[in-house]
């Protein structure tokens, strides 16, 4: 993610990913090591099959290490299915890391697409075009009544879930999340928190999908999703954020360069600390408050502090405590 | 109290808000079951047990529903949220169909985008899979009938 595209001060990113599943097998969790396997080597050949084979590269999970898992996790390249390395298990991603294609996770293949800022548009045409590739060479299962099927059945119907990262700092300072919690919920979407299930929500960043899978169009659940949460929410957020400049200004540089301080000088930090202060590093940036660090290494050092990237980068395995130190080490080597 | 339609003692007393007007209605029994307000009020207790037994029996019935090709019953399924196969979805269909309704706001029919199959040779070699796979399953399970008929099947899908 660079850090461009449209309404990116707050959206963070769009992300589109589509279950399907072949016709005429149990599903990926249902099946045995033997049945997921020959179905994994299908897949994957009738995949290099499409013009996509040029642009992608292909991991068994199996054959990959438990860090290497997780710093694709980390890059939200595959779920947290995936990356428990289970036998007939596979990814194959495109250079830019734009898509991925999940092979035997919950379904058969879950395609993923990734895009910076609001560009959810843009990113159905381009999965609906993998899609149509795809569909050329693998018959998926469908139902005239329920569309395509699912393991779940939360997810049968267009198979969609379209998401949306968004970052909303100031609504989190005006004490003003809670509404669009409650905003979100009666327009049955979900909202959860950047890393994690149901924990807290680190660094103000917040994710925004559908829940509803069936009975709408592709475009829309899509069209709903914008008009009816993303740009209002963004509207708030701006409003909160010129809010702040005009009341609290000393009150915001405050803390924003109270959290340069920190991230430059801290000798140990965790990975929540850092969000969190990276997350209003950010907000100083896009306010103009600070003016000598890019959007850029913000967002780089979000990816790289994190556990996996960490261990990475110094090429050796980290227990909890030296990586607080690590990533000290590493946050004061890349912003001066 | 009385009731405000016919002056007898008053024993339903009803509070109703719409739209945030409130009302309040003082009724006698009679006038209240003549108003739909109230329903019969002594339901003996013969029925009520029957009628729970009745509706745990159907749920146990329910419960008890199995796939014929991927065995997961409907008690498995609610208990881990996962499909075994997408026949399910016609060996489950009256409690998925509710199931469905209720965590899709309603919608019981995809409107949105279908496969554009081309059918034919492209999937040959998925139908031949597939065979083998139930081939494998039919020997599994000692049923020979099936597994001479299913090794047919795959040399004429070979042969073509």
């Amino acid at each position: 993610m660079d850090g461009s595209g449209p309404l990116s001060d707050i959206v963070v990113s769009s992300r589109i990913r589509l279950a399907r599943n072949v016709s005429g097998f149990v599903f990926s969790t249902q099946a045995d090591d033997q049945q997921r396997e020959q179905l994994l080597r299908y897949l994957h050949d009738q995949i290099m099959e499409t013009e996509l084979k040029d642009d992608l590269w292909y991991l068994e999970m199996s054959q990959t290490t438990p860090l290497e898992r997780l710093m694709l996790a980390e890059r939200h390249l595959i779920s947290g299915r995936l990356a428990e390395g289970n036998t007939g298990c596979g990814v194959a991603l495109s250079h830019d890391e734009s898509l991925a294609l999940m092979l035997n996770e919950e379904d058969h293949v879950r395609v993923q697409v990734l895009a910076s800022g609001l560009q959810l548009e843009e990113t159905y045409e381009n999965i609906n075009r993998i899609d149509d590739l795809l569909e050329e060479k693998i018959e998926y299962t469908f139902s005239p009544q329920y569309g395509y099927l699912t393991a779940c059945p939360t997810n049968v119907g267009t198979g969609m879930r379209v998401s949306v990262m968004l970052h909303l700092p100031a609504l989190k300072m005006s004490g003003q999340i809670e509404k669009v919690f409650r905003a979100a919920k009666e327009m049955r979407l979900a909202v959860r928190g950047l890393y994690g299930e149901g924990t807290e929500p680190i660094g103000d960043f917040y994710q925004l999908s559908n829940q509803t899978t069936l009975g709408k169009t592709e475009q829309q659940i899509i069209e709903q999703l914008v008009s009816m949460a993303v740009e209002p929410i963004v509207e708030y957020e701006r409003q909160a954020r010129n809010k702040l400049l005009k009341d609290k200004m000393a009150a915001l540089d405050d803390k924003i360069h109270r959290a340069v301080g920190i991230l430059t000088h801290a000798r140990l930090i965790s990975s929540e600390e850092t969000s969190y202060l990276l997350s209003l590093l950010r907000l100083g940036i896009q306010l103009d408050r600070i003016k000598d660090i890019s959007l850029r290494t913000v967002n780089e050092l979000f990816l790289l502090t994190q556990p996996a990237h960490l261990q990475h980068h110094y090429k050796q395995t980290l227990d909890a405590d030296q990586r607080d130190e690590l990533r000290a080490r590493f946050i004061r080597e890349h912003i001066r | 109290m009385q009731c405000q339609l016919c002056n007898k003692h008053a024993t339903v007393h009803l509070t109703e808000i719409v739209n945030g007007q409130k009302t309040e209605k003082h009724l006698c029994e009679e006038c209240a079951i003549k108003e739909g307000v109230t329903v019969k009020a002594h339901v003996p207790i013969n029925d009520l047990l029957n009628n729970l037994m009745a509706s745990q029996k159907e749920s146990q019935q329910i419960e008890d529903m199995t796939c014929p090709e991927c065995d997961i019953t409907w008690r498995k399924f609610r208990k881990e949220g996962l499909l075994g196969c997408p026949h399910d979805y016609v060996a489950f269909e009256e409690p998925l169909r509710k199931l469905i309704e209720r965590t899709q706001e309603g919608a019981s029919t995809h409107v949105g985008r279908a496969p554009r199959h081309t059918g034919g040779k492209h999937f040959q070699r998925l139908t031949l899979l597939r065979l083998r796979q139930e081939l494998q399953q039919a020997i599994n399970q000692e049923d020979y009938e099936a597994a001479v008929r299913l090794r047919d099947e795959i040399s004429k899908c070979e042969s073509n």
